[in-house]
């Protein structure tokens, strides 16, 4: 009788465990899938800048200076990518969103490059990816809350641990110029 | 969140009961008014219509129901911009596909979702509404939409929908059926004597003319909470609600021409088209008044979490919220401030209609004083005048 009733716990402590990795498992791969999408995202932003310096070229041709800005930023933010860092990506892409608002802040006194068709198509495709940075930095950071939150809790920590499920790492970008204020001199 | 969802979806499957037994009822009653054996067959044909209309809204899926709405598929390349609003959307939300887009057109703005799943959904844009709202604006309406796609709203509406749908086509036949059999004379068996078969024929009449109300009241009711949700959603997801609470109110200032609407289409909208023409009552309308929407969407005060939508919702009508407590466990979320690029989203009326237009094999002639002429494919005849500069064109 004790023998079942030990048989029993044995059983239920084992689908208990399948329970918790498969769900460990589950948000892991959200995880992935959301940084895959980011991934996607960001490398749309890079393939788009060199079509924008190449179209802009021609109008802006007394500010090399903020063009070479945009595509050193450009190069520093597609070598983070490749290096796979999340920290790194987040810093570089960080640099690159500084640059492009330094870059759209001159193109302001440009009206005949504002007016140019390609600039427009191609500046709604860079506001565009730049959302769906945004909202999939958003999700992934979601998914990552909910993942690592699993991983701390009592008790899927203790599956998380014999599995091997390391925590993930958020993606914040941290751009200074999205709070700075612009100021204005006379 | 997928709490909320998820208590929502408990309380549509109550309503679809609901609208499920006022179906056999009818069903039975009819059966038993044609002869007191029939009630059993009844409710069985009435089963096996409700099968035939769900198999059919299934089968035909989204498209059938964007060709009622007489909408068009539209390809990335003829609206850009749209289609990078709908994938912000998708991934704002997690939606497993980039569902389909339709344009319909029609001056009135308004936008609708339809779909059995994540993966089988289309969206429907009216002209009107594109020419009308600017980026922002048409951000939230493409949200709300997804949202409510993802809140399995439109699973829902397919479902209640059917059921309705069987409904009016029972009483429609029965009504019918009754109108011929009036007109011959009565083969009736009357076992039970005439005045027994007589009250069963008045339950009968009674249940046809209430049945189709009853289940429309029902399937309204349940519409209505949707949109509060699917707002808050939508205000989730771009983290602005001013740009939905915005084109609400374009939308809602747009719908003052008169179309023929579908009934079961109705609370797909994201205004009710019906709200226009009739002004009845409220337990009729399938959505909340627009300005109350657009007042909670205003009251959020900076916020943009399901939390901040529950509260401005509670301020303004008190008592429980949309979500109950399941909003309190939603992380807070500051909303951002309007997009730079808020231009208009088409170049206008005229852009968006066009990409129809080229669609339908129209033809256009660009004259020399630099006026478009747009000529109907089938134009035969005639040369055409330029009203501008009087110049002939032929086509």
């Amino acid at each position: 009788m004790s023998g079942w009733i030990a048989l029993g716990v044995v059983v239920l402590l084992a689908l208990i465990f399948i329970g918790l990795y498969n769900g460990l498992v589950r948000m892991r791969n959200e995880v992935k899938n959301a940084w895959a999408q980011i991934d996607v995202q960001l490398k749309r932003r890079h393939d788009l800048i060199p079509n924008l310096i190449e179209t802009v070229k021609g109008y802006m041709t007394h500010e090399r200076e903020v063009l070479e800005n945009v595509t050193r930023a450009r190069a520093g933010a597609v070598s983070a990518q490749a290096g796979g860092q999340v920290g790194q990506i987040a810093a570089a892409e960080g640099a690159l969103m500084g640059a492009l608002r330094g870059f759209y802040a001159v193109a302001e006194n440009y009206p005949q490059l504002k007016a140019d068709g390609n600039f427009r198509a191609l500046q709604e495709e860079l506001t565009s990816t730049e959302n769906k940075v945004s909202f999939a930095r958003q999700f992934y950071n979601d998914s990552v809350l909910k993942y690592n939150t699993a991983c701390e809790t009592i008790p899927s920590n203790i599956v998380a641990g014999i599995g091997g499920f390391k925590k993930a790492e958020f993606f914040e970008i941290k751009d200074e110029a999205e709070r700075a204020v612009p100021k204005v001199k006379f | 969140m997928f709490a909320v969802i998820r208590a929502n979806q408990r309380k549509s499957i109550v309503l679809i009961v609901l609208m499920g037994l006022v179906l056999a009822l009818m069903g039975y009653g009819v059966g038993t008014a044609l002869d007191p054996s029939l009630g059993l067959p009844g409710l069985a044909g009435a089963g096996v219509i409700w099968l035939i209309l769900l198999m059919v809204s299934f089968a035909g899926g989204e498209g059938l129901l964007m060709a009622q709405a007489g909408g068009r598929e539209i390809e990335r390349a003829d609206a850009p911009q749209l289609f990078n609003l709908v994938e912000e959307m998708q991934i704002a939300s997690g939606l497993a596909a980039t569902p389909k887009i339709y344009l319909i057109d029609t001056p009135t703005p308004n936008a609708f979702a339809v779909g059995r799943n994540e993966r089988r959904a289309a969206l429907g844009f009216t002209t009107g509404l594109i020419a009308r709202l600017n980026r922002d604006e048409l951000q939230g309406v493409v949200a709300h939409e997804i949202a409510h796609i993802k809140n399995r709203d439109t699973l829902f509406m397919t479902l209640a929908g059917t059921t309705m749908g069987t409904i009016i086509v029972i009483a429609d036949m029965f009504a019918r059926g009754l109108r011929f059999s009036a007109g011959s004379s009565s083969r009736r068996r009357s076992d039970k004597g005439d005045s027994g078969a007589a009250v069963i024929m008045l339950i009968a009449l009674v249940l046809a003319v209430v049945a189709p109300l009853l289940a429309q009241l029902l399937y309204f009711a349940c519409s209505r909470r949707r949109e509060y949700l699917a707002d808050a959603c939508a205000a989730q997801y771009t983290r602005y609600p001013e740009g939905l609470a915005s084109a609400l109110e374009k939308i809602a200032g747009g719908q003052r021409f008169s179309e023929e609407v579908n009934r079961v289409l109705a609370p797909m909208y994201i205004v009710s088209p019906l709200a226009a023409h009739a002004r009845g009552s409220r337990l009729m309308s399938t959505h909340p008044p627009t300005a109350d929407r657009i007042r909670v969407l205003r009251a959020m005060g900076g916020g943009a979490s399901l939390r901040a939508y529950e509260e401005a919702y509670k301020k303004l009508h008190g008592g429980s919220g949309v979500m109950g407590a399941m909003a309190a466990a939603a992380p807070d979320q500051p909303a951002r401030e309007a997009s730079a690029g808020a231009t208009p989203v088409a170049a206008g009326w005229r852009t968006a209609r066009g990409v129809l237009h080229e669609a339908d094999g129209e033809r256009a002639v660009d004259c020399s004083c630099g006026l478009r002429l747009r000529i109907p494919p089938d134009w035969r005849g005639a040369p055409i005048r330029c009203p501008r500069c009087g110049r002939e064109h032929r086509a």
